[in-house]
């Protein structure tokens, strides 16, 4: 969330794991046709700790433990959404949406469409993304771009505190299916949280994040904090505007192409691999509607078409960062 | 409540003449209900017919006839109540009739309008064409009817070869660990497409594998439309009140129950393909000796219920109803071609607004008929 807004509101400081776990007890608290499903969401708080104490607090029906079957939480999500509730499903660790992805692609993404209109699809799936843990490649993956390309499927992907709030609360009253991505390297990052219990961020809607006049630097999740660190670093030398995009589908075209209007420069930093992805969807709608403003190439900043290594040092030469970022701008201005 | 039958068992009612097997229990359905079993039957398949005959001509898409199911799809739907919910594959349309879904409508969907699979408070999901996704949704559905506490059975259509797929597994595990309020109801008709049954699963029954999920499953002659309507009615009112845990339900009374319900279809798996390819006509003529309809009418004409007037009434009445479906979809006017930008979610996103009208714009320029060429 821009400075400027959080500043008309009365905010707390708190982590982004914290204001996940705010968002889902408000709107456990807002609406008691909510409820959590997921694997270790219960007791155990979560693998990640998101859900933390409420299984404590809201009691096992309204925080379930499923058997670990991904699809089956897909799936019982989807029929339960189409028949009045609300619910907000948790898988694990997005590398391990594929084993759900007929119920996504198929079944939950179509099932409005298929009904003739006649049916709203309120499901809200939570997951977690991105490598720098050392997990190896089957618990590291950035897979937002895939979902981010079915019809049917939204999909947001918070930067900031007050991102992983707002977005998380509008996801869960969404009429439509959406798509939370939690980088799990943020989970400790602190910010500024409104307080307010009808806070919520529309999604589609970017934020910019710093204003600047050289240069556009696009940055996700992650890389939103790291952009924020280079253009400090860079101030007085390079003016860096800094956009959080927020949702990834739909997308704020808008708010970016006025920024590389301005600018006449951009930088697009996402974890995801780099081919035929996140990077690529952006840049492309900059080019469709600004080209004529553009004074340099556009650069991107992501992860090689490779997997995720599990050793250490591999995994951090492979992870994109700010010196990748503060690099891309040094190729343009 | 429940029976926990063996679920080698196969319950059967009427013989293959329609004569009440020896120590058979006749379900307690008043005569308009018989009569309305039948009437149903004989729509299902004369609609059947008329469709498969739209689809030679050219007048309707790809359609999975029904004919040899009627009686698991009517004898199940009926025993249903109307705030209970059902969950098809794509063949049940006999089934969805009965709980109130037009013909039109089923017409329509297959026209290719999906505006027919949006009837007004019939309880029936879409259509689900990949195989054994709709068991979760079944699952699912049910396992929330106990936040919403809604007083509902939610009953899952599938067939032989879905109990092989991944969401079979997870929607009846699922549905055992929380036992949730659902029938899963097996239309065994011994072919996938081509694939013989016994090639989907080395179980002797399809109904046995309800006992690795804890819960019941029982086997039925799903041409036996008495009889499925007995076993189906059970299953619902144990799925919504499962009573206490007794001697034949060790540890505790359990709500969900698969149902395997031992059928033929007689035509192909769609219009799109040829079944004398891969089964010979002595297995289908042997499988038509146990045709559902000619059972129930020899039992209702023994019964007195029904006589040739009364036969001969419900066919032309039949007739005339497919008729006036066709007459009704055919008449319905096409949605227009931008509405298909609806419905991709609550609103449309502006990248959806962008491209409707770009499709507008096209339409404008060159007119219908030169951009269908």
């Amino acid at each position: 969330m821009a400075q400027a807004e959080l500043e008309q509101e009365q905010t707390e400081t708190m982590t982004v794991r914290e204001s996940i776990r705010q968002a889902l007890r408000e709107e456990l608290e807002h609406d008691e046709d909510v409820y959590i499903i997921g694997e270790d969401v219960g007791a155990f708080g979560g693998v990640l700790e998101v859900t933390g104490n409420l299984y404590e607090e809201f009691g096992e029906e309204r925080v379930r433990d499923t058997p670990i079957a991904e699809a089956g939480i897909i799936g019982a999500a989807t029929g339960a959404a189409a028949t009045g509730t609300r619910p907000v499903a948790e898988l694990m660790f997005s590398d391990f949406t594929g084993v759900a992805m007929e119920q996504i692609m198929n079944q939950m993404a179509k099932m409005r469409y298929m009904f003739g209109g006649k049916t709203d699809m309120p499901v809200t799936v939570r997951t977690t993304e991105g490598g720098g843990m050392g997990a190896a490649s089957q618990h590291s993956g950035t897979i937002h771009s895939w979902i981010s390309h079915f019809p049917g499927l939204k999909a947001v992907a918070p930067g900031t505190a007050a991102a992983a709030k707002g977005l998380t609360k509008a996801a869960i009253r969404s009429d439509d299916p959406v798509f939370v991505f939690e980088n799990k390297m943020i989970y400790e990052q602190q910010g500024e949280v409104p307080t307010d219990v009808e806070y919520t961020i529309p999604i589609g809607e970017a934020a910019v994040e710093r204003e600047g006049e050289d240069v556009t630097v696009v940055g996700t999740q992650r890389l939103v904090g790291e952009a924020l660190d280079v253009a400090e670093s860079l101030s007085g030398d390079v003016s860096v505007e800094v956009i959080d995009p927020r949702s990834l589908y739909p997308l704020d075209t808008d708010t970016i192409v006025e920024s590389v209007k301005k600018t006449g420069r951009m930088v697009v930093a996402d974890e995801s691999p780099l081919s035929y992805g996140t990077h690529a969807e952006i840049i492309a709608r900059a080019q469709e509607e600004a080209f004529f403003s553009l004074d340099a190439p556009i650069q991107r900043v992501g992860t090689p078409d490779t997997h995720m290594p599990f050793s250490t040092p591999l995994e951090q030469e492979v992870l994109p960062g700010g010196e990748d970022v503060k690099d891309a701008i040094r190729r343009i201005t | 409540m429940s029976t926990h039958r063996d679920p080698r068992d196969r319950v059967q009612v009427l013989d293959e003449d329609g004569g009440v097997r020896e120590g058979a229990t006749v379900p307690d359905i008043d005569e308009d209900s018989l009569t309305e079993m039948y009437r149903e039957m004989r729509l299902a398949r004369h609609f059947d017919r008329r469709a498969v005959s739209l689809q030679r001509q050219g007048r309707m898409g790809t359609y999975p006839p029904l004919s040899g199911q009627e009686a698991a799809q009517v004898g199940s739907a009926m025993a249903l109540a109307d705030e209970d919910w059902i969950f098809p594959s794509y063949r049940e349309h006999a089934a969805a009739h009965v709980r109130g879904v037009g013909l039109d409508s089923t017409l329509r969907y297959w026209m290719g309008d999906e505006r027919g699979n949006d009837p007004d408070d019939a309880n029936v999901f879409p259509v689900a064409v990949p195989i054994a996704t709709q068991i979760l949704h079944a699952t699912g559905a049910a396992w929330a009817a106990d936040l919403t506490g809604d007083d509902a059975a939610f009953l899952c259509y599938f067939g032989d070869g879905a109990t092989s797929e991944g969401d079979f597994h997870e929607g009846l595990n699922f549905a055992g660990v929380f036992d949730v309020p659902a029938v899963f109801f097996c239309n065994n008709n011994q072919w996938a497409i081509s694939v013989p049954r016994e090639r989907q699963s080395a179980s002797a029954t399809l109904a046995q594998k309800a006992h690795a999920y804890g819960f019941e499953g029982v086997l039925v002659d799903g041409m036996d439309p008495l009889a499925v309507y007995q076993v189906t009615s059970d299953a619902v009112s144990k799925a919504k009140d499962p009573g206490p845990a007794g001697d034949d339900a060790p540890g505790r009374a359990t709500r969900p129950t698969l149902i395997e319900a031992i059928q033929y279809r007689f035509g192909a798996h769609t219009t799109a393909d040829d079944p004398s390819v891969y089964r010979d006509d002595d297995e289908v003529e042997r499988w038509k000796r146990k045709d559902p309809i000619p059972r129930l009418e020899a039992y209702l004409r023994e019964r007195g219920i029904l006589d040739d007037e009364s036969v001969d009434a419900i066919g032309e009445s039949v007739e005339s109803e497919v008729a006036s479906a066709i007459d009704a979809a055919e008449r319905t006017e096409r949605p227009a071609p931008a509405e298909m930008f609806d419905h991709v979610h609550a609103e449309r996103t502006e990248r959806l607004d962008e491209q409707a009208a770009h499709l507008e714009r096209l339409r404008e320029r060159y007119g219908d008929e030169e951009l269908l060429e």
